[in-house]
């Protein structure tokens, strides 16, 4: 349903625009319908960046995305917004805070869909039903009043209203208390399963990203690193940066080994521009890697790897 | 109170004063931190866990004392006047902020920082405890001569880290050092805390997050806190894999693990939010969201079980 | 009543805020006196209506004898040339007042807009338009206002106004973009933008009133700030042709060695009245400040 292909995005510093950083390195991936893939990496990885392309949100220095077969600035802002729609990390900065709620909804009527106003305020109440929020507890509210979970539930009926068909989630549980945030997830688990929504579920999380996604992408500083099957990549991991943050994550059922990563004092790091980016952090690394193309090698079916050491073709 | 304790407080309360009230942060709790030990401090965000150490460390407006008693060392320190607390701060407990970004001073070096903080407690500029300190978190010794916007964010926090812990505290309290990290600095930061005590620092650690896994990696023991009050306190092991109260079982049970999919099996949130603490529910303050609540929930403030050894919950439902 | 306002916070801190209510009533105070000003003078100068007629009551006028100090016949005493420095303060008061909206409001509305276009837009347009406010902040407004005034020979106290709303502007407008900018990033931006709300109406209804409390603000500075500008043009000559103003009034007793002749009365109370409306602004706009920005409120 969307296809990135060799999308970059480099931010121009100064006006002439002189160098630049490269926050998208030439990633390519797709998402097909009733899929979920999750998009992991720590800040700084990119993934942010690339969910607000895909929203349009900023123009992509070189590459493409396809939405349903099509360039995707090809598109009319309303056409394209009727299919790919979004939610946000801050549930909070996420609502005006000087309107009531219900606003979100009636900028969605009054500049996408254009209903009649029985036929639309039905589909609001319905969508917030089918997002297990009670009507009466949403409209005539201020955010403040409302908690971080419910805004995000609000956020994504705003989604079904418009009947997107895509659905960019960008850290939406991140910031949501412990005990509300696996019915979130649920809730687009759900949605996938029963109306074939295709989601980009951007985390940092990765247990998150284990419970819910079809597929993971694993990203560092730009580029994708490893990428496949959410059991695949989880289970037999080979990028030695996914193999740390698959044991780094904390998690109820292991301790931690100690780690085996170089630690390196950010301040003395240095950037390489050329072979892998992991090179200063990895303990496998070799002369050879520095020469390395970035480029993603399958390893077995549904599962790519960037990474010189890997036997893959 | 035994000698292995180094910090009890008694049926503590820490109130806000605002507009509409008194926000009832954090409603009689007892507890105490032993020597030795690191007491892991869980609860989900307005649960009072941070309002909890910062009034430890140093009351600030609108926070008010509204009640019970906190003994640091034998010494009670709520009656305190201001400058005796602040001459307990960095020598027998001290804090690493939640934001250090907004700790240190911006238009000093952080040398000078240091400089002026031993002089506040009467002591010379150690250079080489120092060193030792700043190689203990993998800095740079250039770091001192930089101002602290000088420093990435993870520097920073590491420097805060060197500066609360050089006077040697009894206590030192790090208050959601992790969660603004990716998760492969998290590691990192926690084994320097840990070295801290290996090398000891300081004597005992309480550690406050959200995120019980983290928890689980370093706490010896945990207290888990809501809406202001301690429902469950016990060994770290003991908790996640025999949790008893109501509440710390559905939160353990709402995690993903990494051997749960959605495709598999449904995790469970707690339904319901947690309450406003301008106006708590009565008796447990859990009952509305709680499965096995009952009329006397509602009414009657539950009392303390002892569940096992050194665990303990407030619970009306529970049955030894 | 109350319970209303505790829901509002920032109108209740407003209204609670010492610095606020006081600066506010003493500048009302000054508006009821420009509004009622003539009709104050009707019965101060009642027994020279009554000798000369229906005739409106002209600051201009020479009515009573020269050099005479506050009495009940004058209740502000008389200048040099016999004009009634009361009825002279109430219109002079006037005058300054409106300079104060009419340029204030112009500088802020100028301001406001080139702020959030610059700060929304970005690139080329935001290149462009900081570019001019960065000149027009060099340049010396005084001698700006000095020469376009200088150039002009009948001036109004509306030219007057034009002249400073229309120079005072630029530093409203860096605030502004910067504030745009800081909220241009804020995820319900992002929200509009994605339901396919124009640029335009992004700004006007996402951007915009969230920074009413912030262009309250900046309009309290801008009056303050006109008024004070109109002050110093009057006072080197350069005020209204005709008609009068406190700076006038200050210019003409400097001129005609108010203070050497021991007329108090001539220049003390235009003086005294300038600086306490600017003070008054001043500090309303701490008490603002302190209402609006939540680290400032006391408990």
């Amino acid at each position: 349903m969307i296809k990135l292909e060799n999308l970059t995005k480099i931010y121009s510093l100064g006006i002439l625009g002189r160098g630049g950083i490269v926050a998208v390195d030439r990633v390519s991936f797709e998402i097909g319908n009733g899929e979920i893939v999750s998009l992991v990496g720590e800040s700084g990885s990119g993934k942010t960046t690339i969910g607000k392309l895909i929203l349009r949100l900023m123009k992509p220095t070189h590459g493409k995305i396809y939405f349903m077969g099509e360039e995707v600035s090809r598109y009319k802002p309303l056409d394209y917004y009727k299919g790919v729609q979004g939610v946000f990390q801050d549930p909070f900065s996420s609502f005006n805070p000087v309107y009531k709620v219900d606003r979100v909804f009636e900028n969605v009527n009054r500049y996408l869909l254009d209903l009649p106003k029985s036929e639309f305020w039905g589909k609001v109440e319905e969508s917030l039903k089918s997002v297990g929020l009670n009507p009466k507890d949403v409209f005539g509210k201020y955010p403040h009043q409302m908690s971080g979970g419910q805004l995000q539930r609000v956020l994504i009926a705003r989604a079904l209203v418009i009947g997107a068909k895509f659905l960019v989630a960008d850290e939406i549980i991140s910031m949501l208390d412990a005990s509300t945030r696996v019915d979130v997830l649920n809730i687009l688990g759900e949605l996938r399963d029963n109306m074939g929504l295709g989601i980009l579920f951007i985390t940092h999380d990765l247990s998150l990203g284990y419970y819910i996604s079809d597929s993971t992408v694993i990203m560092y500083r730009g580029s994708v690193v490893e990428m496949g099957d959410t059991e695949k990549v989880f289970k037999n991991p080979i990028h030695p940066y996914t193999k740390m943050l698959l044991e780094s994550v904390p998690t109820l059922d292991k301790r931690w080994k100690p780690s085996e990563e170089i630690f390196r004092v950010e301040s003395g790091e240095r950037f390489f521009t050329k072979g892998c980016k992991y090179y200063s952090r990895c303990p496998f690394r070799r002369k050879e890697c520095l020469s390395f193309d970035g480029k993603l090698r399958k390893v077995e079916k549904n599962h790519w790897v960037a990474c010189i050491l890997t036997g893959g073709d | 109170m035994t000698a292995v304790d180094i910090l009890k407080a008694e049926s503590l309360k820490v109130y806000y004063r605002t507009l509409h009230g008194s926000v009832k942060a954090i409603d009689g709790v007892t507890f105490e931190v032993r020597k030795g030990e690191v007491l892991g401090i869980a609860g989900e965000s307005g649960c009072g866990k941070s309002t909890l150490v910062n009034f430890l460390v140093l009351p600030k407006d609108p926070m008010y004392h509204a009640g019970g008693k906190v003994f640091l060392k034998g010494k009670e320190i709520t009656s305190l006047p201001k400058h005796d607390l602040r001459k307990i701060r960095y020598e027998e407990i001290s804090i690493i902020p939640q934001y250090s970004m907004d700790s240190l001073s911006p238009t000093r070096r952080i040398r000078m920082i240091i400089r002026d903080l031993m002089r506040e407690h009467g002591k010379d500029f150690d250079p080489d405890l120092v060193r030792e300190r700043l190689s203990m978190v993998n800095l740079p010794q250039s770091v001192l001569n930089m101002y602290p916007v000088e420093l990435s964010g993870g520097m920073r926090q590491r420097a805060t880290m060197v500066i609360s812990t050089l006077l040697n505290p009894d206590i030192l309290i790090a208050d959601e050092i992790t969660s603004a990290l990716d998760v492969s600095t998290q590691k990192f930061v926690i084994e320097m805390l840990l070295g801290f005590m290996d090398r000891k620092v300081v004597s005992s650690i309480v550690f406050i997050t959200h995120d019980l896994s983290i928890l689980y990696q370093i706490a010896t023991r945990v207290m888990v806190l809501y809406a202001g009050k301690i429902v469950e306190i016990g060994p770290m092991e003991e908790v996640i894999e025999k949790p008893v109260h109501p509440y710390t079982k559905a939160l353990i049970y709402s995690l993903p693990k990494m051997n749960v999919r959605f495709k598999e099996r449904r995790l469970k949130g707690i339904p319901g939010q947690p309450p406003h603490l301008l106006n708590p529910p009565s008796g447990c303050r859990f009952h509305n969201r709680c499965p096995l609540a009952t009329k006397r929930c509602e009414e009657e403030e539950p009392p303390l079980v002892e569940v096992g050894k050194d665990h303990y919950v407030y619970c009306w439902e529970v049955k030894v | 009543m109350r319970e209303w306002l505790k829901k509002h916070d920032t109108i209740y801190f407003m209204l609670t805020n010492k610095r606020f209510v006081g600066g506010m009533l003493f500048i009302l105070s000054l508006i009821l006196l420009s509004l009622i000003g003539p009709w104050l003078a009707r019965i101060e100068l009642g027994w020279y209506i009554e000798e000369a007629g229906k005739r409106a009551l002209d600051p201009t006028a020479n009515i009573g004898t020269p050099y005479s100090p506050p009495s009940p016949k004058n209740w502000l005493g008389t200048n040099s040339f016999g004009q009634d420095v009361f009825l002279q303060l109430v219109y002079g008061l006037r005058s300054s007042l409106l300079v104060g909206i009419i340029g204030g409001g112009l500088a802020t509305v100028v301001g406001l807009s080139i702020g959030f276009i610059s700060g929304y837009s970005g690139g080329m347009v935001d290149e462009t338009l900081m570019m001019l406010t960065n000149i027009m902040l060099v340049i010396p407004t005084m001698a700006v206002l000095i020469i376009i005034a200088a150039y002009l020979p009948y001036r109004g106290v509306l030219i007057e106004s034009l002249i400073i709303g229309l120079t005072g502007w630029p530093w409203t407008a860096r605030a502004v973009r910067s504030e745009t900018l800081s909220l241009k990033s804020r995820e319900f931006v992002h929200l509009a933008r994605i339901s396919a709300v124009r640029p335009l109406k992004i700004v006007f209804g996402e951007i915009a009133p969230n920074m009413l409390s912030y262009v309250f603000m900046v309009f309290i500075l801008q009056f303050g700030g006109s008024i004070l500008a109109a002050v110093g043009l009057d006072f080197i000559g350069l005020g209204p042709t005709r008609g009068t103003s406190l700076g006038i009034m200050l210019q003409q007793a400097v001129l005609w060695n108010a203070i050497q002749l021991g007329m108090w009365w001539w220049i003390i109370p235009p003086g005294a009245i300038i600086t306490a409306l600017i003070a008054a602004l001043y500090t309303v706009n701490t008490g603002l400040d302190e209402a609006f920005n939540p680290r400032l409120r006391e408990m």
